[in-house]
C-alpha cells in the first residue's frame, strides 16, 4: 500500500535550510546562532522523520510513504524522477541518522567549542546529513549514487577538516581516492542495470519497478550488477579490500568519526545491498561473496584491533570489524538482521567514539591508551556509559549487541555457512577482548597520564554528556525491539522490515551450541582480557616481546598499506609522474599545443615576405590575376 | 570608314602601355599618368564599338568615365602632394610603409 506524504521533503529541507545558513551566514551571525541552527534543524528533521515512521507503522505491512517531487532526467523513453520513498527499511535509517544525527550534532556543540571553524564545521554536517538522508530517501538509483557522493564528498572535507596538517589532508585525499574506486563500481553497476533492462524495452532505474521487472535481468546480468555494485559497498563500507581509509579517518574530529565513520555513512553499503536484496537474491554467488568478504573482514580487523595503542584506531578496526558483521547477515540473505545490526551499532559505535572523544576531550587530545589509565572516577559518566557500550558491542545480554549480532551468527548458522559462523564466533571473542582492553587500558588501573594533563582532567560538559546519556540507554534497551521468538513481542524487528527487504530460506537447524557458542566467545574474550590486564598487567609486554613477530604483523597492521603503496601507490605515482606527466603531458599534448603554435609561426615568417608594401608589386599580381581569368574564359569556357 | 580592328588594336596598345607604366615606373606621378593612359584607352574602345553598334551607350558610358577620371585625379592628386610634403619622395619604392 502506499501513500502519497509529501512532508517527507521537509527531511531533506531542513538540513538544507542548515547548510544554506552556516555557510552564507554562519561566521557573521556567530557561535550562538550557529550552534542553535545547526543541531536544530536536524532535530526537526528527526520530528519530521518521527511522524513519518509513525504513519508507516499504521499503514499494513509493505506499505510505504512516497513523495515524487519532480522529474530529473528525460531522455526519450529513460526518465528519472527526484522521488522520495519511505518503507520499512529506508524509514529505520532514516531514524538512526536523523536521531544518531541530532545527538552527535548536539554533542558536537560542546566538542567544537574552542574552535574557531565552527561555521564550517556544522556546514559540512548538515551537508553530510543532507546527502546521507538524500541517499536513504531516494527511490531509484541515480538518485542514491547522488547521495553516495555526496557522503563521500563530505567525509573527505571533515576527515580533512584540520587541513593545515598536511597528513590529515593527505588522508581525506586517500579516503576520497579509496571512495571513488568504489564509486566506479557503482555507477557501472548502474549502467548495466540501465542497458540490460533498456533492452528489454524498460526504460527505469525506479527500485519498485526494478523489483517489478527483475525477472528481465538474466542470472548472468545480475551476478554481474551485484559484483559491481558489492564493489561500491566495498569502498564506502570499509571491507577487504578497499577498508585501508577508515582507520586514517580518524584524523578528523571525533563527532565526524562518530557520525560518519561509525554510525551513519558507512553504513550505506548495507543498505544498498539490503535495499536492492531482490537483486542479490537472483545471485546467490555474488551474495556467498558479500557473507565470505563480510565474515573474513570481521575476523581481520578484529585482530588487527587487539594490538593498537590508539583508543580511535581500536575503534576504527572494530568498526571494520562490525561491518563486516552486517555484510555477513546481508549475504547470508538475513537482509533485516543485518539492518538491525547496523542500528544497534549506530547506537553503541555512536556513543563509543563520543566517549573516546570524551576522554580526549579531558586529556587534551591524547589518543595513545598507554598514557591513559585510572580514568573511571575522574571521568564516571564517560566510563559508565562507555562500559554500557562495551557490553553492548561484546554482545553481552540484555545489552543490544547481543540480540543483532546473536541474530546474524545464527542467519549464517542456518543458512548453511558454517565456516563463516566459525569466524564470526571467533570475532565476537576478540572484539570482547579489545573492547574490555579498550576499557582496562583506559579506565582501571594505575593513571599514566602526563603530568602536567594530570590536573586538567575535568568531566565534559552537560551538552556533551547527554547525548553520551540518551545513546546509552539506546545502547541498552535499543536491542529489545526484537527479542528471540516467543518472547514479548518477539522477532518485531524482524516482522516489520522482512516484507520490504525478503529473507533467506534456512536449510540447518539451529540447536543450543550453535546458539550458545558467541556468548561463550564473548565472555572468554572478557576473562582473557581481564586476566591480562588487570591481574597480570607485565604479562602483555611479556608476550609482545616473546610473540614479536606475530606481535609486530598485527601492531603493523599486516602490512596492508605498505603492500599497497607498493603494489599500488607507488606503481601508479610513477605512471602518472613519469609516463603521464613527463612524456605524455609534456612531450605530446604541450608538443602537441605549442607545435602548432610554432608552426603558424614559421609559416607566417616565410609568408609575410609576400608583403612587400610596394604597390607595384601587388599590382603585378593583380595584373597577372587578371591574365588569368581572361585566359581562363578564352582558352577554357569558349573553348577556342 | 576606319576598320574597328584597327581602333581596338589601338586601344590595346595604349592600354597595354599604361599596364606598364604603372608597374614599371617608379614615380608615382607617371604611375598616375599611365592610369590615365589606361582609362581612355578603354574610352576609345567604348567609343568605336558604339559608333560600330550605332549606339548611343557607348558614349554615355565614356563621359561617366570621364567625370570619375576627374574626380579621381583631384584625390589622387591631394594624396601625392600631402606624400610628397611628409616623406619628401614620390618614388613608390620609398613608400613601403605597409610592409611585413
Amino acid at each position: 500500500m502506499t501513500v502519497q506524504f509529501p512532508a517527507l521533503a521537509l527531511i531533506l529541507l531542513f538540513p538544507l535550510i542548515g547548510v544554506v545558513f552556516n555557510m552564507f551566514f554562519g561566521s557573521r551571525s556567530g557561535r550562538g546562532a550557529v550552534n542553535l541552527v545547526g543541531p536544530g534543524v536536524m532535530f526537526a528533521a528527526f520530528a519530521v522523520a518521527t511522524w513519518a515512521f509513525l504513519t508507516l507503522l499504521k499503514l499494513p505491512p509493505g506499505g510505504s510513504l512516497v513523495a515524487p517531487l519532480w522529474g530529473w532526467i528525460e531522455g526519450g523513453p529513460f526518465h528519472v524522477e527526484f522521488g522520495l520513498r519511505v518503507d520499512a527499511l529506508s524509514g529505520v535509517m532514516v531514524m538512526i541518522v536523523t536521531g544518531v544525527g541530532s545527538l552527535i550534532f548536539l554533542y558536537s556543540v560542546g566538542y567544537m567549542a574552542e574552535d574557531e571553524d565552527f561555521a564550517r564545521f556544522f556546514t559540512y554536517m548538515n551537508l553530510f546529513a543532507l546527502s546521507m538522508l538524500i541517499l536513504i530517501l531516494a527511490d531509484n538509483l541515480l538518485m542514491m549514487f547522488v547521495g553516495w557522493e555526496g557522503v563521500g564528498l563530505c567525509s573527505y572535507l571533515l576527515i580533512a577538516f584540520w587541513y593545515t596538517d598536511p597528513q590529515f589532508a593527505y588522508n581525506g585525499r586517500k579516503a576520497f581516492v579509496v571512495n571513488r574506486i568504489g564509486d566506479a563500481g557503482f555507477l557501472l553497476a548502474i549502467f548495466t542495470t540501465a542497458a540490460t533492462l533498456g533492452s528489454h524495452g524498460v526504460w527505469t532505474l525506479n527500485f519498485v519497478e526494478l523489483h517489478n521487472n527483475a525477472a528481465l535481468l538474466g542470472g548472468a546480468a545480475a551476478t554481474a550488477i551485484c559484483v559491481l555494485l558489492f564493489i561500491g559497498a566495498t569502498g564506502k563500507s570499509a571491507q577487504i579490500p578497499l577498508y585501508v581509509w577508515l582507520p586514517d579517518a580518524m584524523v578528523g574530529p571525533t563527532p565526524v568519526s562518530a557520525l560518519i565513520h561509525a554510525a551513519t555513512m558507512v553504513t550505506a553499503g548495507v543498505y544498498m545491498i539490503a535495499r536492492l536484496g531482490f537483486l542479490f537474491t537472483m545471485a546467490p554467488s555474488a551474495l556467498d561473496l558479500v557473507a565470505a568478504i563480510g565474515a573474513i573482514t570481521a575476523t581481520f580487523a578484529a585482530t588487527i584491533a587487539i594490538v593498537q595503542p590508539d583508543i580511535k584506531k581500536v575503534l576504527a578496526y572494530s568498526t571494520i570489524s562490525q561491518l563486516g558483521y552486517m555484510f555477513l547477515g546481508v549475504g547470508t540473505g538475513a537482509f533485516a538482521s543485518g539492518i538491525f545490526h547496523v542500528m544497534t551499532h549506530a547506537f553503541f559505535k555512536g556513543l563509543l567514539f563520543l566517549c573516546a572523544g570524551s576522554v580526549m576531550h579531558a586529556l587534551g587530545g591524547e589518543q595513545d591508551m598507554n598514557k591513559m589509565g585510572g580514568l573511571r572516577r575522574k571521568l564516571p559518566i564517560t566510563f559508565a556509559t562507555m562500559f554500557i557500550a562495551t557490553l553492548a558491542i561484546a554482545a553481552i545480554p540484555p545489552f543490544s549487541g547481543y540480540f543483532s549480532k546473536d541474530l546474524i551468527l545464527e542467519a549464517a548458522y542456518e543458512s548453511g555457512h558454517t565456516w563463516l559462523w566459525l569466524l564470526g564466533v571467533i570475532t565476537a571473542g576478540l572484539t570482547s577482548f579489545y573492547m574490555f582492553r579498550l576499557i582496562f587500558m583506559t579506565f582501571f588501573g594505575d593513571s599514566r597520564v602526563d603530568s602536567e594533563k594530570e590536573h586538567h582532567i575535568h568531566e565534559s560538559p552537560p551538552v556533551m554528556a547527554i547525548p553520551l546519556i540518551v545513546l546509552a540507554i539506546l545502547a541498552t534497551v535499543g536491542g529489545w525491539v526484537n527479542l528471540p521468538d516467543g518472547w514479548l513481542w518477539g522477532n518485531a524487528f524482524v516482522r516489520f522490515l522482512t516484507p520490504a527487504v525478503g529473507t533467506f530460506k534456512p536449510i540447518v537447524e539451529a540447536n543450543l551450541t550453535s546458539t550458545s557458542m558467541p556468548l561463550v566467545a564473548s565472555l572468554i574474550g572478557i576473562v582473557l582480557a581481564y586476566v591480562l590486564y588487570i591481574r597480570l598487567p607485565g604479562l602483555p609486554f611479556l608476550l609482545a616481546w616473546r610473540l614479536k613477530a606475530p606481535y609486530d604483523l598485527l601492531l603493523n597492521k599486516y602490512y596492508i598499506d605498505q603492500i599497497y603503496n607498493v603494489v599500488v601507490t607507488r606503481p601508479l605515482f610513477w605512471v602518472s609522474y613519469y609516463v603521464l606527466d613527463r612524456a605524455v603531458d609534456s612531450y605530446m599534448i604541450d608538443g602537441a599545443a605549442e607545435g602548432a603554435g610554432l608552426a603558424v609561426l614559421t609559416s607566417g615568417q616565410v609568408a609575410r615576405r609576400a608583403e612587400t608594401g610596394n604597390v607595384q608589386h601587388y599590382a603585378f599580381v593583380y595584373l597577372l590575376g587578371a591574365l588569368g581569368i581572361v585566359a581562363y574564359y578564352l582558352f577554357l569556357v569558349t573553348g577556342r | 570608314m576606319i576598320p574597328l580592328t584597327y581602333m581596338m588594336s589601338l586601344s590595346a596598345i595604349i592600354f597595354a602601355i599604361g599596364v606598364a607604366g604603372v608597374i614599371i615606373r617608379r614615380n608615382i606621378l607617371v604611375m598616375y599618368m599611365s592610369i590615365e593612359l589606361m582609362l581612355n584607352a578603354v574610352n576609345l574602345a567604348f567609343v568605336a564599338i558604339g559608333s560600330r553598334l550605332g549606339s548611343m551607350d557607348g558614349q554615355v558610358i565614356v563621359f561617366f568615365v570621364m567625370t570619375v577620371a576627374a574626380a579621381e585625379s583631384a584625390v589622387g592628386l591631394g594624396i601625392i602632394i600631402s606624400s610628397f610634403r611628409n616623406r619628401d619622395t614620390v618614388h613608390a619604392d620609398d613608400l613601403t610603409l605597409m610592409r611585413w
